[in-house]
């Protein structure tokens, strides 16, 4: 497909995407260890080939499932696709407002309280604050925290700082939807509600890429996967192949049959 | 590049394309950066109003503190100075520290809360993507408003130093905005350079504290002798300060010279400030 033709049925085009990039081996970057280097020529810069021409496209409605082992660039991936991580080469389209769920921390300021992080975010996102008056009971109603949202979210549990994330990720209505590894939060019961409403999402013709090391949920939420490893795609084929292919790969023996990795999100 | 295609203007946040590609220049396409910017400038105020609560702003004394900590700088620098020049200036003097101290503690005072703000704005780097240069912004609207409260101070300063009141007050309008183009400039420098030297706050300390005393703060432009005169020229803040002093001080419209010189410093910190942050937020992600 050409990429005029951006036809209103591909949502995520990723093509030809590699991100480099250059990460510091000290502990902090100084001025002071800057300086005392200075004309010794060491190289403390080491330099991450984190994804290597990776090419893939997202259909409109279609849920796209990525797993890969640790390390093989899948946050990364994710973070390029919204917007975070420029790709180093290659192009990545998007069509359609984006709304992430990444596993990096969840974009919360721990010193602040769940509403002033709930409005901050949002906002960040690009919501305006009418949008956001109007999302805000529904982000509260589904996280269940009412008693929790004037309180800093150092004082949360990690179950209820990653239900409020989910809520907020989900209460944006986006077009895509992008999660990585959010999914296992919160207890029991919040799960089922977190499977529902991915499952209800998924039925809503949204476009969603999923992170997540449930191959279970994969087969049962997507309609396609991709495979990563070591920063290249290796497979892409619904999500039966590619979970069985992984998990033959992996060694861990029938995938149908474990509970380990299959467990539901 | 293409432009992000609004295909529906009434909620442009339903149905935008958005394209990634390696900019060869480093630079985002500005116009839609500028574009993105404005329309998020919400979450610059917000973040604002969030430090200022944490830092006990909506509270009197957390008001008062404010107002105290520079007061009682230019006590003492009053007394020091007093004794060390045996000057007479009288209260006469102890108006224009005021003045200069204030406007002078405005810009460090961005300039101090921005240093983190990238780098302490973690998460929210990390996961979400908007323009970064809203970070080092708030840090600029949160001294503006530390500032501004500070000036009740003025009413009895201008009192007891019997200060001319007129018109010529509105031209501290115009000055205060290259105070603030100035202070926005370096903002997003020294935001940018702390993601790449983290002890840079630790040296900015004692740079401000020397771009103090090289300041006409604590003395007038015009009594700097003619062999260092050139320091003041090589000084951003000298020009707006002498203006400022110009304009509360002695009532007169700031010296045209004055203003051209502090606009171009203003300018020149903005631009390359705003260029320089632009240039390499794309990188604070894997920095962080």
């Amino acid at each position: 497909m050409s990429s005029l033709s951006v036809s209103d049925r591909v949502r995520i085009r990723v093509e030809d995407v590699s991100v480099t990039y250059r990460t510091s081996l000290e502990r902090a970057p100084t001025l002071k260890s800057t300086l005392l280097r200075l004309g010794r020529r060491e190289r403390i810069i080491r330099e991450i080939e984190a994804l290597k021409t990776v090419s893939f496209e997202v259909p409109h409605g279609k849920v796209m499932g990525v797993v890969g082992a640790n390390g093989a660039g899948k946050s990364t991936l994710m973070r390029a696709v919204a917007g975070i991580l420029p790709p180093t080469e290659g192009r990545i389209e998007v069509q359609g407002r984006v709304s992430t769920l990444l596993s990096l921390g969840v974009g919360f300021n721990k010193k602040l309280t769940g509403r002033e992080n709930v409005v901050l975010g949002g906002l960040a996102a690009g919501l305006t604050r009418a949008e956001l008056r109007e999302k805000y009971d529904e982000i509260v109603a589904f996280a269940e925290l009412d008693d929790f949202m004037d309180m800093p979210m150092r004082t949360y549990s990690s179950g209820m700082y990653g239900r409020l994330a989910f809520a907020v990720a989900v209460a944006m209505h986006p077009d895509i939807l992008i999660i990585d590894e959010a999914l296992s939060v919160g207890d029991a019961r919040f799960r089922r509600k977190s499977f529902e409403k991915m499952r209800e999402l998924c039925g809503e013709n949204r476009t969603i890429l999923l992170v997540s090391h449930a191959l279970g949920s994969i087969e049962k939420l997507c309609d396609e996967a991709i495979w990563m490893d070591k920063g290249r795609m290796r497979m892409w084929d619904e999500p039966h192949a590619v979970v069985e292919a992984y998990t033959e790969f992996l060694g861990v023996g029938d995938a149908e049959e474990d509970p380990v990795t299959m467990e539901d999100i | 590049m293409t432009e992000p295609l609004h295909r529906d203007r009434t909620d442009e946040f339903t149905s935008v394309r958005h394209v990634y590609e390696p900019h060869r220049v480093g630079l985002p396409p500005l116009g839609s950066y500028v574009r993105e910017l404005w329309r998020r400038r919400e979450f610059a105020f917000e973040l604002s109003r969030t430090d200022l609560r944490a830092q006990h702003f909506n509270t009197l004394f957390g008001q008062l503190w404010l107002v105290l900590n520079p007061l009682l700088l230019a006590c003492v620098y009053f007394v020091l100075v007093d004794i060390l020049r045996a000057r007479t200036g009288g209260v006469a003097f102890f108006a224009h520290l005021m003045a200069a101290l204030f406007a002078y503690h405005f810009v460090t005072d961005a300039i101090r809360q921005a240093v983190r703000s990238v780098t302490g704005g973690g998460r929210l780097i990390l996961n979400t993507a908007f323009p970064r240069l809203l970070l080092p912004g708030a840090s600029v609207i949160t001294a503006v408003k530390r500032f501004l409260t500070t000036i009740v101070i003025f009413v009895p300063v201008f009192i007891f130093a019997s200060l001319p009141v007129g018109p010529h007050l509105l031209w501290l309008f115009p000055v205060f905005g290259l105070f603030v183009l100035l202070a926005t400039g370096m903002a997003a420098l020294v935001a940018a350079l702390q993601v790449y030297f983290r002890d840079l706050k630790n040296f900015l300390q004692y740079g401000l504290r020397m771009w103090l005393y090289a300041s006409p703060i604590l003395y007038f432009a015009a009594e700097v002798p003619d062999r260092y005169q050139f320091l003041l020229l090589l000084n951003p803040l000298a020009p707006l300060l002498t203006a400022w002093s110009d304009v509360i001080e002695f009532g007169l419209a700031p010296d045209p010279g004055d203003l051209a010189l502090g606009a171009a410093w203003g300018l020149a910190f903005f631009i390359s400030g705003a260029i320089f942050f632009i240039s390499r937020e794309r990188e604070f992600a894997v920095r962080l």
